[in-house]
């Protein structure tokens, strides 16, 4: 479903990413970890067209995006929904009008069709009889469900998380990692999910990616990342900050 | 210490004139959604409203009070030397062909400019613009093409009504309160100002307003580095449509006079 190829990118002097390689199957959910700063939201926002790469290449469905022009990558961006960290809902539309929003520039203006559907998104995600609210009066956990509900409400078959847990209360990340779950078993969808969060991440992925010095260090299932012996990845599992180095193991 | 000079000197001209291209390709980008995509009806209304119908009571203040005061200090420099009844030609055709365009487009972008750019900006910064790419709709057919369909639509006809107001408040100071005859004052006028005096103040109008939608909105796309990032935008935004308008109306004045010379011809 997505190849990503030797991507790298620099901003300003920093080089965020040194060549990557990631191969996403269809159906399979990715949780791609590493420390903050590390990397993670540029490679996502490559992922969909966001941001162009310096080298390499990202494969979509057997489609080359690096390259395209906004108007090109269009039609891969219908099939690629993405939640950003804040939501980015528009502020100047209500929940309702947010979750259709998708629905309205594909042209469909039928009123009944576009509640139906809002309210349908609205029941998945847990937040019936919100759709008169403006995003200022949503929380942070409510601002992230509704922009979830935007980019699924037309069915892409590749939803990309960008942390979307943190800050969060634990339950109201726990009831999020949830909803990925239900998404992935309602609707099929392969999902991409960037967190630093290692609950959410063993809770949501079948494999695990960790994103270090721009390199993907570790490719693998929860299970072996929890049985690696590699001190990098100890110290990022159990949090330690002074852990002891010298002693890793590529992965 | 040369060396350094011609750096500094070099990085400011190609940062300027990068920032041109910047606005030219947004320009062209623009009018090539307009020509090729479908309009959002309801997001031109809306701008309309905005930036015309919500415009007008600057508009009118401005003009009513430039008319009025251009009338007297017409009058009082022509009554030395007899020439008082020629204060509505000097009046009419000042306000037609310069002082109408120019101060509507001063007011227009200090009020639409800086709305548009702040707009635009938080967008940038709050990752709603990425949000809308993210959803496969180009940010210059939503953003840009309704604002700037609704400038050039709305701006000559703000202008029209600036130099409506300011020619009557003018001649209703002439009248009641310098005593000047209206019939000699009206007659003057009318002998004087020339359709193509309307014209040139309409298209100078509808170049300003162009001119002000684009410098808004390239500097809304641009912002960075959060609130002061908006609100430097903002400010730049105004700062530049205000004198890219003082600017260019010098040039489109004397190629405009080409077109459509001044006087009784």
């Amino acid at each position: 479903m997505i190849t990503v190829r030797s991507l790298a990118k620099k901003i300003g002097q920093q080089e965020i990413l040194r060549g990557v390689d990631l191969e996403v199957a269809t159906g399979e959910t990715l949780a791609i970890i590493g420390r903050s700063g590390g990397g993670k939201s540029v490679l996502l926002k490559h992922l969909v067209g966001l941001m162009e790469p310096d080298a390499g290449e990202i494969w979509i469905e057997g489609k080359n995006i690096t390259g395209m022009n906004e108007r090109e990558l269009g039609a891969i961006r219908r099939k690629v929904g993405i939640l950003f960290q804040g939501g980015a809902l528009f502020d100047s539309m209500t929940v309702e009008e947010n979750i259709a929003f998708p629905l309205r520039e594909a042209g469909e203006r039928n009123p009944n069709v576009l509640r139906a559907k809002v309210d349908e998104m609205l029941e998945v995600m847990e937040m019936e009889g919100e759709q008169a609210k403006m995003p200022e009066s949503l929380s942070g956990g409510m601002k992230k469900r509704v922009g979830l509900a935007r980019s699924i409400i037309r069915r892409p078959s590749c939803v990309l998380y960008d942390e979307p847990t943190s800050g969060l209360d634990p339950v109201v990340a726990d009831s999020i990692n949830r909803l990925i779950r239900r998404l992935q078993h309602r609707f099929g969808m392969t999902s991409i999910v960037v967190t630093h969060d290692m609950k959410s991440a063993f809770d949501v992925a079948d494999r695990i990616a960790y994103l270090h010095e721009g390199r993907i260090y570790f490719y693998g299932t929860p299970d072996e990342l929890q049985q690696s012996r590699d001190s990098l990845i100890q110290d990022f599992l159990l949090g330690r900050s002074d852990g002891q180095r010298g002693n890793r193991v590529e992965s | 210490m040369t060396a350094r000079l011609f750096n500094a000197l070099g990085g400011t001209f190609l940062a300027f004139f990068q920032y041109l291209g910047e606005v030219v390709l947004l320009a062209a980008d623009t009018f090539r959604s307009i020509f090729t995509h479908k309009l959002r009806w309801k997001l031109f209304l809306n701008q309309i409203v905005e930036i015309g119908l919500l415009s007008q009571l600057v508009v009118v203040i401005t003009g009513a009070f430039t008319g009025a005061v251009f009338s007297a200090q017409t009058f009082f420099q022509f009554n030395k030397i007899g020439m008082g009844s020629a204060t509505g030609a000097v009046v009419s055709v000042a306000i037609c062909r310069e002082l109408g365009p120019v101060l509507t487009a001063l007011m227009v972008a200090g009020r639409v400019g800086a709305a548009m750019s702040a707009e635009i900006g938080t967008m940038k910064v709050t990752e709603q613009i990425d949000a809308l790419r993210a959803l496969a709709v180009y940010p210059t057919d939503y953003l840009v093409v309704p604002r700037a369909l609704a400038r050039m639509v709305s701006m000559p006809l703000l202008v029209a009504e600036c130099i409506a107001v300011g020619i009557a408040a003018g001649y209703l100071v002439a009248i009641f309160m310098l005593d000047i005859n209206g019939t000699y004052y009206m007659a003057n006028m009318v002998r004087w100002t020339r359709n193509r005096d309307i014209i040139m103040g309409l298209s100078k109008a509808f170049c300003f307003g162009i001119l002000i939608v684009f410098i808004s909105c390239q500097k809304g796309l641009s912002a960075r580095e959060g609130a002061v990032g908006v609100g430097r935008a903002t400010t730049e935004a105004v700062v530049n449509a205000s004198l890219s308008v003082l600017i260019c109306n010098f040039f489109l004045t004397m190629l405009l006079n080409i077109i459509y010379p001044a006087g009784y011809q």
